[in-house]
């Protein structure tokens, strides 16, 4: 639906009626999603030095091959006004590429039917609201545990972030370099999360709380955490974004009104999947509802029975572990980087303060919101300052209504 | 042995050099907010990076005199805090937190995208603004000077003899105001607002005065790191500097006057000393190229940083000088 290219894919050899060589070739289509296949375009074939090769039309496929001499590089030119009417280049008339020996050589000549940009805005806008509502249930998949840990602790985890990364990078690791499949790679993940989780419950904060550590100094550690983590992920991970080796070539399904990767589908999928079960837990189970209780009043749940730091313990242990998920999610849509986690950190901020900061529910509700709000800001904003308008809402909110959607004024101070 | 020398030396300049200025303004601001006023600024490099910014946009983009430069940037600053505080200072701490942090990450996205090219130079930034200022020293600036085995261009001299001068300054004002009827309200502020409420105070004006006198040390800072390098990029604004003058002011001892600037100089050598070491046990061999490349050495500062961090809250809040019973450990 949104921009098409011309595919050049090695299929032109089956077709009949284009020439079967074991030389050198260059070979493409040229299709657009609304006009279909295009035929009848005369592609010419030159040499750098300006003497023509050949010169073919497309034929009811789209597809076009041209044989070659040998091997070097050829200048492909169409003409842009054979096209039909509504469809346009993309780029230039003319493209070079190099051809290796004995290669037949895909030829991408971009076009463009108009369904993206100026002409199809409506569809866009659709698109990036189903964009926007991945994104969101995924910010709402991280900020589930640190929603759930301020409102059992009190503490403001801005390492929070770094549970995320450590997710992805962990996942990275499994599926790339250990070479399992992404699948297991992410359970593996979801379980190094829970560890580290764990270990970040029974190694800083409760420590910490029996200390009696106020909350702006815990706030504090906490910063000092998320740096030492973030930059040692850095030395061990380096600096460069790095893609899983599965899933990545997918190409988008058409839907109607908006296109979506398969793997986006699912991503989708498994948050709301994952969110209903965290919603079901917290709402049915005895530890969901020893949750809540000590979110809402700590004294009163301990004197009633409730081992508040074994709640803790699995708050800490099912948020980073949901974290960690969130991570490799956003591993596979966005690449895996050492400061992934930092930079949703913000928007989930934005997310849970939107929401009401301590409710379970609310950071799911402002998450949505945040995800669906950056990605269709990029409607009017360029798209590298989309996060910027995440960070301009929480703003707004906190003049607004500080105490979020389903927050309660008595938290906010 | 030459080359501990040569670390030692190394350090010892960063921890005078513009750097030590730039950090030790970002933490006179940071002690006035957090140490005095307990408030939690963690956005405090992007007042720093409107400081630069003002100098740079203004004089290359803008034509306008260094000074005029100065002024904008102070002003930037100045709107920054109350449009920070306006909508957090009523709020729980964390609040404010949240909103500087978000903030310092937003400007600093904006200040590299493509779209803000024309003004701030996007990710290459702008360079090529403070010849008006290195044209006031009174010596030879173009020639290098040896000071204690180090090796000091006049214009570098220069920004750090103008930078101490106004990190004493600064120090001078900040030590007038706590000892004011002026610090005493927001030292108590820090310690119960709900008392200092009761004696009639607006504590919503006093803190924000703290944000905005706090915020304008940060740009100060800022512009002198600016003119130090020569350049303003927007991407040397990364926020994990704030946490670096956080640490300063930490080590140092909050809610003390010279506890900032003592941590900055302290903590600048260390990291420098650190730095420099481990690079020549890099390139030597004596770390192996598997274990840690040059290129990590930059990231392992701020790894030292974190942990340094963590540590002092825990087992010395009150770092070198502080008075622990002063350090705000619990606030609401």
């Amino acid at each position: 639906m949104l921009l098409v290219l011309a595919f050049g894919l090695g299929l032109a050899a089956f077709t009949p009626g284009v020439a079967q060589a074991q030389g050198e070739a260059v070979t493409g289509t040229l299709q657009t999603s609304r006009s279909g296949p295009i035929e009848g375009i005369e592609v010419v074939v030159e040499s750098t030095d300006g003497e023509r090769i050949d010169a073919v039309e497309s034929d009811e496929d789209g597809r076009w091959s041209v044989d070659l001499p040998g091997p070097g590089e050829y200048v492909v030119s169409i003409n842009a006004d054979d096209l039909p009417e509504g469809v346009t280049l993309s780029g230039e008339e003319s493209r070079t590429v190099t051809v290796a020996e004995g290669r037949r050589q895909p030829v991408n000549l971009g076009l463009e039917d108009g369904s993206r940009g100026a002409g199809g805005g409506g569809v866009r806008a659709v698109q990036l609201l189903v964009d926007g509502l991945r994104f969101g249930l995924l910010i709402a998949m991280c900020a589930v545990g640190l929603s759930l840990i301020f409102g059992t602790t009190g503490l403001t985890n801005f390492a929070h972030g770094e549970l995320v990364t450590i997710g992805a990078v962990v996942a990275w690791y499994i599926n790339v370099e250990g070479g399992i499949s992404l699948i297991p790679a992410a359970l593996l993940a979801m379980v190094v999360g829970m560890g580290v989780g764990a270990l970040n419950e029974l190694g800083i904060w409760r420590p910490l709380r029996r200390r009696g550590t106020g909350l702006v100094a815990a706030l504090v550690v906490s910063i000092g955490l998320s740096l030492t983590l973030r930059y040692a992920i850095q030395i061990v991970y380096g600096g460069r974004s790095n893609p899983y080796v599965q899933y990545q070539s997918q190409r988008a399904v058409d839907y109607g009104l908006f296109n979506l990767t398969n793997r986006a589908l699912f991503s989708i999928i498994i948050s709301v999947v994952v969110l209903v079960l965290v919603a079901l837990m917290l709402q049915r189970t005895k530890i969901g509802k020893a949750m809540r209780a000590v979110a809402d009043n700590r004294d009163l749940a301990a004197s009633s029975g409730i081992d508040v730091n074994r709640v803790i313990m699995v708050v800490w242990m099912m948020g980073a572990g949901l974290a960690a998920l969130g991570g490799v999610l956003l591993g596979l849509s966005d690449q895996v980087q050492w400061d992934m986690g930092f930079r949703l950190l913000l928007l989930m901020f934005a997310g849970v303060t939107l929401g009401g900061l301590g409710t379970a529910y609310g950071a799911l509700v402002g998450s949505l919101v945040v995800g669906i709000f950056v990605q269709m800001s990029t409607l009017v904003i360029p798209d590298d300052m989309k996060y910027v308008g995440g960070l301009l809402l929480l703003i707004v909110i906190l003049v607004i209504r500080p105490q979020g959607i389903l927050g309660s004024r008595a938290r906010i101070g | 042995m030459g080359e501990l020398f040569d670390a030692v030396a190394i350090a010892l300049k960063a921890g005078i050099g513009f750097q030590a200025i730039f950090f030790a303004l970002l933490a006179i601001g940071i002690n006035l907010q957090f140490g005095y006023t307990g408030l939690l600024n963690f956005g405090q490099i992007a007042f720093a990076m409107l400081g630069g910014f003002g100098i740079a946009v203004s004089v290359t983009q803008w034509g306008l005199n260094f000074w005029v430069g100065v002024v904008i940037g102070l002003l930037a600053a100045v709107v920054l805090a109350l449009l920070l505080g306006l909508p957090t200072l009523r709020l729980r701490a964390d609040y404010l937190a949240i909103a500087t942090i978000a903030a310092a990450e937003g400007l600093r996205l904006v200040f590299r995208s493509v779209s803000a090219t024309e003004i701030t130079g996007g990710t290459r930034g702008l360079a090529a603004f403070n010849r008006d200022f290195v044209a006031l020293a009174p010596w030879e600036t173009s020639k290098r000077y040896s000071i204690l085995g180090t090796s000091w261009s006049g214009a570098e001299l220069w920004v750090a003899l103008v930078g101490w001068t106004i990190v004493a300054l600064s120090c001078l004002l900040v030590w007038a105001l706590v000892r004011s009827p002026w610090g005493r309200v927001v030292k108590s502020v820090r310690e119960d607002e709900d008392a200092v409420r009761a004696l009639g105070k607006n504590v919503y004006v006093y803190k924000m005065q703290a944000l905005v006198l706090g915020g304008v040390f940060g740009a100060i800072g800022g512009m002198f790191y600016a003119v130090g390098t020569g350049s303003a990029i927007p991407d040397q604004y990364q926020n994990a500097n704030t946490f670096l003058a956080y640490a300063a002011v930490i080590l140092g001892g909050a809610a003390r006057v010279l506890g900032p600037v003592v941590g900055a100089v302290l903590l600048l050598f260390l990291i420098q000393f650190a730095d420099t070491l481990l690079r020549t046990l890099i390139s030597n061999g004596v770390i192996p190229e598997g274990l840690l490349t040059a290129t990590d050495v930059a990231a392992i500062r701020f790894v030292l940083v974190g942990l340094g961090l963590m540590l002092l809250l825990v087992f010395r809040p009150q770092g070198i000088f502080g008075d622990r019973r002063e350090v705000m450990l619990d606030a609401r």
